[in-house]
């Protein structure tokens, strides 16, 4: 059997299980769409919210990420993990208590102010997209990838696949196969790299392969893992992996922006809405993160050992030695998935000075232009190196068997698929239970307001499809920004209406509107007007940016200024009324948390 | 049954104020924690702990890696028992 129909094999296989489970767990009545009827187990809700959580930029791009920057990539590590102790120790319990559908709502309530929930809403869409959008960019390589086609046809049927998906069921029959895909995915990430690990350190535990010593081919003894990749990418020019390159400013705020995002984004939180009682909500956070951290802390490690993979075979005699040639490339099976990805058009390489070699190295180092000049290399060959591709094809570069390599494509497209389909809803409820019934239409009937949610999925992926052509960044750079967002909208509404009895209604809107709008003109001012290349007016780096700081570290400072104003506005305005203290005072302790009402 | 709604009640009027500044305590105590370990020996004080090595690298860079995650799980399973224990002792829980 070749590997393309492997791949078909596993993937319409692990789809079947999907749709089976989301058609046995369809989703009847508007509370069960949202938030399946409360019956959801701590644990069995803390595999769903990993699964929910780790998109495609955990499992596609993040791995990559850090395989080609090393240690200043360890924010997305710390940032995506950390953000789960704010969550919950901040945030989860007290959302519990509150006991109601969505974000917006409790910020409505707690402000009681509709245009606070209208901001919130509003908020919640515009971070929403954009990290749909980074979704689409990671959906388009794993589509590309596994049905041999372009980037771009990969995310045009990749689109229609996410929506058909979301619209089969709500939550609910999202609960169950999201538990499914978490088992696809977290087998997908960690089976390539226990094979990998052993290979290279014979450690049969990645997360423990990344310290530990390789098993060393030639005379000269074992070396660690780390002190040979650092050595090897600093004799091609590259910067070394384990030291640090980026300021410590921006690699604290990116870390922090990161943090209070997660504890910011509107489908993680409604997860926490889903559990039976307070305590549970508590629990519940924990075991999410038990099931993340399987995979973050593989992550390091798949991409340490990719990187390395990648330098010996583009460097087969040693980096003193004479690069892989063409014709190998061209007719080696090892190198057979350079082929393959060359088609989906996010690899290629190009023999520039015609001496049939590939010369990978780091051209825009000083030291190296003497080392190419006198080896009459004209610059780097491999001239694209898509960081998306890496954790896909890893299995194909480590030579590992064809099953592996089917199982890798069925996860990836499980990651992507299951968080695209956890916002749409996230989108979906905002915009129909949030916008219209709460707002615009209150008489509106069940039935168009489940109408006007998939109209609202429709849209929403329509536009993030769009988008997702000419993407921002690497899928979890785009993901970055929409922590960026949420962490500087809706997280310091969320806990300054927890912890503070003086946060008014005009302070909270004032708060989040200043951090939204700051943030965001941050943002596509490095970026581009809505994301379109050419309209920045600053270049995307440390150097040329506004403040000295990246647009993916500027939520950090968003949150910051939605506190100080929130605060501010609301000393200088009307003490909030005595039923909203109160309410602070009855969300602050779990007893008397019943089910939770719609209204 | 009856006398323990009663007892629970009266203790949780009594006592709201030392049952939230208890949890706020519990808090800051673990955020202190959280930003030592990601903040600090992931980033700003990586090298201070550069002279302690670890499997080819220093512990800051363990830290941040995966050092960190790790005491991350620590500390909101440490949050979950410790407020559930919190809980019982103000009388707070749910039924």
């Amino acid at each position: 059997m070749d590997q393309f129909t492997l791949n078909l094999l596993f993937v319409g296989a692990s789809f079947a299980l999907y749709i089976g489970i989301a058609v046995w767990a369809r989703a009847g009545s508007t509370s069960e769409f949202y938030a399946a009827g409360r019956g959801v187990h701590p644990v069995t809700n803390g595999m769903a919210t990993a699964a929910d959580w780790m998109s495609a930029a955990s499992f596609i791009s993040m791995a990559g990420l850090i395989a080609f920057t090393g240690y200043d990539n360890s924010s997305f590590l710390m940032g995506w993990t950390g953000g789960y102790v704010l969550l919950a120790l901040l945030l989860a319990p007290y959302l519990r208590k509150f006991g109601k559908f969505t974000v917006s709502e409790f910020i409505g309530d707690r402000f009681y102010s509709p245009t606070a929930r209208l901001v919130a809403v509003i908020c919640l869409i515009v971070a929403s997209t954009t990290y749909v959008i980074g979704q689409m960019t990671g959906v388009g390589v794993a589509f590309g990838r596994f049905l041999e086609i372009s980037n771009t046809s990969g995310l045009l049927i990749g689109a229609c696949v996410v929506f058909a998906y979301a619209v089969f069921g709500g939550m609910k029959g999202v609960t169950y196969t999201q538990v499914a895909q978490y088992v696809v995915l977290i087998m997908a990430y960690t089976i390539p790299a226990v094979f990998i690990s052993l290979q290279l350190t014979g450690t049969p535990i990645p997360a423990l392969g990344l310290f530990a010593e390789t098993t060393a081919t030639g005379g000269e003894g074992s070396v660690y893992l780390l002190t040979k990749l650092d050595q090897i990418v600093t004799e091609l020019g590259f910067a070394s992996y384990t030291e640090a390159h980026k300021d410590n400013l921006n690699m604290v705020l990116f870390t922090l922006s990161l943090m209070i995002g997660t504890a910011g984004l509107p489908h993680v939180i409604m997860r926490f809405f889903t559990v039976p009682k307070v305590s549970d909500a508590r629990w519940s956070a924990g075991w999410a993160l038990v099931f993340i951290a399987l995979l973050y802390l593989t992550a390091p490690a798949v991409g340490a050992m990719a990187r390395l993979n990648i330098t010996e075979l583009m460097w087969p005699n040693g980096t003193g030695g004479d690069a892989v040639s063409v014709e190998t490339i061209e007719t080696a099976p090892e190198y057979n998935w350079m082929l393959t990805w060359q088609k989906t058009g996010l690899l290629d390489w190009e023999d520039k000075n015609g001496d049939g070699q590939i010369q990978y190295y780091n051209d825009k180092s000083d030291a190296m232009s003497e080392k190419a000049a006198a080896n009459g290399w004209e610059g780097n060959e491999l001239t694209n190196f898509n960081r998306d591709i890496l954790v896909l094809a890893n299995p194909e570069i480590a030579n590992l068997p064809g099953w592996v390599i089917g199982l890798v494509a069925a996860g990836g497209l499980a990651a992507a698929l299951s968080t695209a389909a956890g916002l749409l809803l996230a989108i979906s409820s905002a915009v129909s239970h949030d916008l219209l019934k709460g707002q615009l239409t209150p008489d509106m009937s069940e039935k168009s307001e489940l109408m006007s949610a998939r109209i609202a999925m429709a849209v929403a992926i329509g536009v993030a499809t769009f988008l997702g052509l000419n993407p921002p960044g690497f899928a979890a750079q785009t993901v970055a920004l929409a922590f960026g967002l949420a962490a500087a909208s809706i997280f310091p509404a969320l806990m300054m209406g927890i912890f503070s009895k003086r946060i008014n209604n005009v302070g909270a809107v004032a708060g989040m509107l200043s951090g939204l709008i700051f943030t965001l003109v941050y943002i596509f001012l490095h970026k581009g007007w809505f994301f379109v290349a050419g309209t920045n007016s600053f270049p995307d780096t440390v150097d040329g940016s506004l403040f000295g700081i990246q647009s993916t570290a500027i939520g950090a400072v968003g949150a910051l200024i939605n506190f100080a104003v929130a605060y501010a506005v609301s000393l200088g305005t009307k003490d909030t009324p005595q039923e909203i203290k109160d309410l602070v005072e009855s969300v602050r302790v779990p007893a008397g948390a019943g089910m939770a009402v719609d209204h | 049954m009856a006398d323990r709604t009663i007892n629970t009640e009266v203790k949780a009027k009594g006592d709201g104020a030392g049952y939230w500044s208890a949890n706020v305590r519990i808090i800051v105590i673990s955020l202190i924690i959280w930003a030592l370990v990601s903040f600090g020996f992931g980033i700003l004080l990586r090298p201070m702990l550069s002279g302690i090595e670890v499997g080819g690298t220093d512990l800051g860079f363990w830290f941040a890696q995966q050092g960190s995650i790790l005491v991350f799980l620590g500390l909101i399973f440490f949050y979950a028992w410790r407020m559930n224990k919190l809980d019982r002792e103000f009388g707070v829980e749910e039924d």
